[in-house]
């Protein structure tokens, strides 16, 4: 499916809100960005003028999520700083918004356990936590600087775009456990409303993840190389 | 739900071929397409069903290919060739002169056949099992379990397997707090 074909589900003309609604899972997307509500008739790329952002990055981006069985191409016209902008933005909007929303959920619906499972459970998602936070802090700390330091001309000395592929760790398994512990081993004592309340964010959390990870690797990884290669 | 394909081919003619089979029979879609072997990628993918093109490996490591593959994803691994070039133990092949209805057939039948004694079975653990995942949460090694219990590791690594599918937990702090929530072991013996 060519991001650049007139069949394609989204397109810059298309107005926002039109957009929007076509897979609830970009929600997440428009608010780390900082697209605010209230888009009336305004076309997508009207929007993304109007923010700064470059609108054939947006629509891939969008495209990953919104799109069933879309996958990035050499040939969608992307523009990599704006990507590392998400990527970070993204970061920022795992850690700040949604793992607080998750712990809450967590802490609320073990309340009225006994406080083994009680801190059983927040341990291991504490233990989640600092490994998600790892993961991420190597992303900011080194393969961030390095695609900027790339794209702005400079070589990035002793380290390569491949050498982050291959350290790119499977940090999605943690999750999993957790989703099957809340589903399937659910303490005694538990709050079930707040069981479902933390389901969803695990879904919803897991669900972007992929969605991320399908943008760093798909998009970042070979669009970097392109450059190192040229 | 769809079935999720991951494939390792390094042409776009056949991995967009495939993707537009499974656009119109809707059984499958395409989640992962790798032009090249990446352990890591296949590893962090969870696919229902593996296709590869054998030519992705080297001549000397292509008659592994499927016995490698295995140790980084549970989900059968179909062989797509254009030659006859000798990859073996593969769960099914496909080629260019299959039809759509027979790819998707040959997929079909091979996940049928691959589901193993655990997966049907799911269920409850077995006593053995169960010490097993106590010695786990309790953070000793797979040669030190099976020393402990007169076991092959690769017998201990089975069971540690069939631990994971059927509780759906895989990573060792899980377990552990799944020997814990089900009081297999107590608080003061986790390091």
């Amino acid at each position: 499916m060519n991001l650049h074909s007139e069949s394609f589900p989204l397109r810059a003309g298309m107005k926002m809100a039109q957009l929007l609604d076509k897979d609830f899972s970009l929600l997440g997307v428009f608010s780390r960005m900082g697209l605010d509500f209230g888009f009336s008739e305004a076309s997508v790329d009207e929007v993304c003028r109007r923010s700064g952002t470059d609108t054939d990055t947006f629509l891939l981006i969008c495209s990953v999520y919104a799109v069933p069985g879309f996958r990035p191409s050499a040939d969608d016209r992307v523009d990599l700083k704006e990507i590392v902008k998400y990527l970070h933005l993204s970061h920022s909007y795992y850690m700040d918004q949604v793992l607080p929303r998750l712990a809450q959920a967590l802490e609320r619906m073990t309340a009225g356990c006994q406080s083994k499972p009680r801190s059983v459970i927040r341990s291991f998602f504490s233990q989640y936590k600092e490994e998600l936070s790892k993961h991420f802090a190597y992303e900011e700390d080194y393969v961030f600087p390095y695609v900027n330091a790339v794209l702005e001309g400079r070589s990035g000395e002793g380290f390569s775009i491949a050498e982050y592929e291959r350290n790119h760790s499977n940090v999605e398994e943690k999750l999993e456990d957790l989703k099957n512990l809340v589903m399937k081993y659910l303490p005694q004592g538990c709050d079930q409303s707040q069981a479902m309340l933390a389901l969803v964010n695990i879904y919803t959390l897991e669900y972007d993840l992929e969605k991320h990870t399908i943008i760093e690797d798909e998009v970042l990884v070979p669009g970097v190389g392109r450059i190192e290669n040229a | 739900m769809r079935r999720k394909v991951l494939a390792i081919l390094p042409s776009a003619i056949v991995s967009r071929g495939l993707e537009q089979i499974f656009r119109e029979t809707g059984e499958f879609v395409l989640s992962w397409v790798l032009t090249e072997l990446s352990d890591a990628r296949i590893r962090s993918a969870a696919p229902d069903i593996i296709i590869v093109d054998p030519l992705v490996a080297d001549s000397a490591s292509r008659e592994g290919l499927r016995a490698h593959i295995g140790t980084l994803s549970d989900a059968p691994v179909i062989a797509f060739k254009l030659m006859n070039d000798g990859a073996e133990g593969f769960d099914a092949v496909i080629g260019l002169s299959d039809s759509p209805a027979t790819v998707v057939k040959k997929l079909r039948m091979a996940l049928d056949g691959h589901s193993d004694p655990a997966r049907r079975e799911g269920g409850e653990l077995s006593a053995r099992e169960k010490e097993i995942l106590v010695c786990v949460a309790k953070g000793m090694l797979n040669k030190e379990i099976a020393d402990k219990y007169c076991l092959s590791t690769h017998t201990v690594i089975t069971h540690r397997k069939n631990i994971s599918r059927k509780t759906g937990i895989k990573t060792v702090a899980g377990l552990t707090v799944y020997a814990l929530l089900n009081n297999l072991i107590d608080i003061n013996s986790v390091e």
